[in-house]
């Protein structure tokens, strides 16, 4: 099972690759507001008619 | 650039309606493969009709042609719409488009060629997975771009989602498509025996879980809020959730290789990681659904939401009956029997179509300058077509796999078998009718998907792109 030499290793890099990630983005500033983003995607107005191209 | 001041719509629309367009062509070969296990001389005595060569071209057409649009549509709009800036770059946009329409072009004309490499959901041979890789890189350029040139400091959840979604088939597909060429349509996979199996497996699984779903959460995480025009039940879980998914989900692969000639403890560390999954993916699951909490009134007036709902409820189903079939012993009795097509299809259908369907109805009319589509009715209709054609799939290959196991590990009292392979399937003939019309019933819907989107199409008052939000 020599294949389980490049598998294995190569699912021990991500997780530290993803580990290295996440604490990027906590300490970035990425998780400090957990409610905002979701209301903020619904004052999006994406619905036809309602916003005029504004130039 | 005169552009910069609307979101580029043009590459959305492209694989939004090449969406319908490959969903409706790759359910059309899976009606008739479903048919053909019914009525074999539906082969027509011609190579290029057989079931071993349009099956491949069902899976790829359904996956990567409907599901991938899919997915490059959806991600390119809510990227640029939670960034609030347009894509990175029109032209790289643009062929990403082109060159994955030639791809799918290509794998519609060399599978049923008997062109393949013989890897499941890698058929494609070496020159076509060259572009696919080229097709890649470009679409993480432009997706990683836009997230780079976003005008908001926060990255929203489903960016995320379709971040680790590109990333890892990138991965994936450089791992598992190495191979050998040996001339311009023949390779050979650059691992062997088991270790190929191993590595199939780990990017089969791996496709399931990026590919169908992570993807597609990241659509949900998107399209639910926006359609429910409520905010998604909890947003802390979502960003758990995504953690949590991504870091346990790559291990999985074994459980698709129990009782083979894989190490023993490699099996069960499959089974183990499967049974992990369950957390994260019912925690996703829940999150959505909850989001109606309050507001399941809407259920009542709005099919695109009951599309989105109904499509997590099979998301949850089939993600508690994925683990529970990973478990060796249960598996002993369903590997290789239809229980597996069963559990595969209220995946595919139940989650994956069901969610890119209600996710293009909300879609289509904001892209199209229009409030709603054509006929909501219409979408009613779909909607009921699917749902049905979907239960009357899956259970009739619940009960076919129960009874393919049973009866073939059925042993008489001196050990011999009490059944012959082929009572085995005699008996399973009438189920087989059940799955074509379950089938036809869920293609049937993308008839009227069609017409419902052309109808739109033709109607459409405005055709400009919408211009870009200023940053509150």
């Amino acid at each position: 099972m020599d294949i389980l030499y490049l598998l294995v290793p190569l699912s021990v890099a991500l997780v530290f690759l993803i580990g290295a990630v996440l604490w990027f983005a906590l300490h970035s500033g990425q998780f400090d507001d957990l409610e905002g983003p979701a209301l903020k995607i619904l004052a999006d107005d994406d619905r036809a008619g309602k916003s005029e191209p504004r130039l | 650039m005169q552009n910069n001041g609307t979101y580029n719509y043009t590459v959305v629309r492209q694989f939004t309606v090449m969406t319908v367009v490959w969903g409706l062509v790759g359910m059309l070969v899976g009606v008739l493969i479903a048919a053909q296990l019914i009525w074999p001389e539906l082969n027509f005595d011609t190579p290029w009709l057989t079931y071993g060569r349009l099956r491949p071209l069902h899976t790829n057409a359904v996956i990567f042609a409907f599901g991938g649009s899919a997915l490059f549509a959806t991600s390119y709009y809510v990227v640029q719409r939670t960034c609030q800036v347009r894509l990175f770059s029109d032209g790289l946009a643009a062929f990403t488009f082109w060159g994955w329409q030639a791809v799918i072009v290509l794998a519609a004309l060399t599978l049923p060629m008997g062109i393949t490499s013989g890897k499941e959901y890698a058929e494609l041979e070496w020159p076509i997975d060259i572009l696919i890789t080229l097709v890649w890189v470009s679409y993480a350029i432009v997706f990683f771009g836009t997230i780079a040139r976003r005008k908001t400091q926060h990255i929203y959840v489903a960016n995320w989602f379709f971040g680790a979604y590109i990333l890892t088939i990138a991965l994936l597909h450089l791992v598992n498509s190495a191979a050998v060429p040996v001339t311009f349509w023949k390779s050979y996979s650059a691992y062997a025996g088991v270790q190929d199996a191993m590595v199939q497996w780990w990017y089969g699984h791996n496709a399931v879980g990026f590919f169908l779903t992570a993807g597609f959460l990241g659509m949900m995480y998107y399209f639910i809020p926006k359609q429910a025009g409520r905010p998604i039940y909890s947003y802390r879980l979502s960003v758990v959730h995504f953690w949590a998914l991504i870091f346990t989900y790559m291990w999985a692969g074994p459980h698709h290789l129990h009782y083979t000639a894989l190490p023993d403890w490699t099996q069960s560390l499959g089974m183990v990681f499967s049974l992990i999954l369950l957390a994260p993916s019912w925690g996703g699951m829940i999150n959505g659904i909850m989001t109606l909490s309050g507001a399941w009134h809407k259920l009542r007036t709005d099919p695109i939401l009951k599309f989105l709902i109904v499509s997590l409820s099979f998301y949850g189903m089939s993600t508690f009956e994925g683990p529970m079939m990973s478990i060796k012993t249960v598996n002993a009795l369903s590997h290789y029997t239809d229980w597996t097509i069963g559990h595969v299809h209220s995946g595919a259908l139940g989650w994956v179509a069901m969610v890119s369907i209600g996710c293009l109805y909300s879609l289509i009319p904001r892209l199209y300058g229009r409030t709603s589509m054509w006929s909501t009715r219409l979408i009613d209709w779909h909607f009921w077509t699917t749902t049905i054609g979907i239960v009357l799939y899956i259970a009739a290959m619940w009960i076919a796999g129960v009874m393919q196991g049973l009866m073939w590990r059925s042993t008489n009292p001196d050990g011999t078998l009490t059944y012959t392979f082929v009572e085995a399937l005699q008996a399973t003939h009438p189920f087989y009718i059940v799955r074509l019309c379950g089938g036809a019933l869920v293609l049937a819907g993308m008839f009227l998907m069609i017409y419902n989107v052309r109808r739109t199409l033709q109607e459409r008052g405005a055709h400009i792109d919408q211009p870009v939000m200023a940053p509150a």
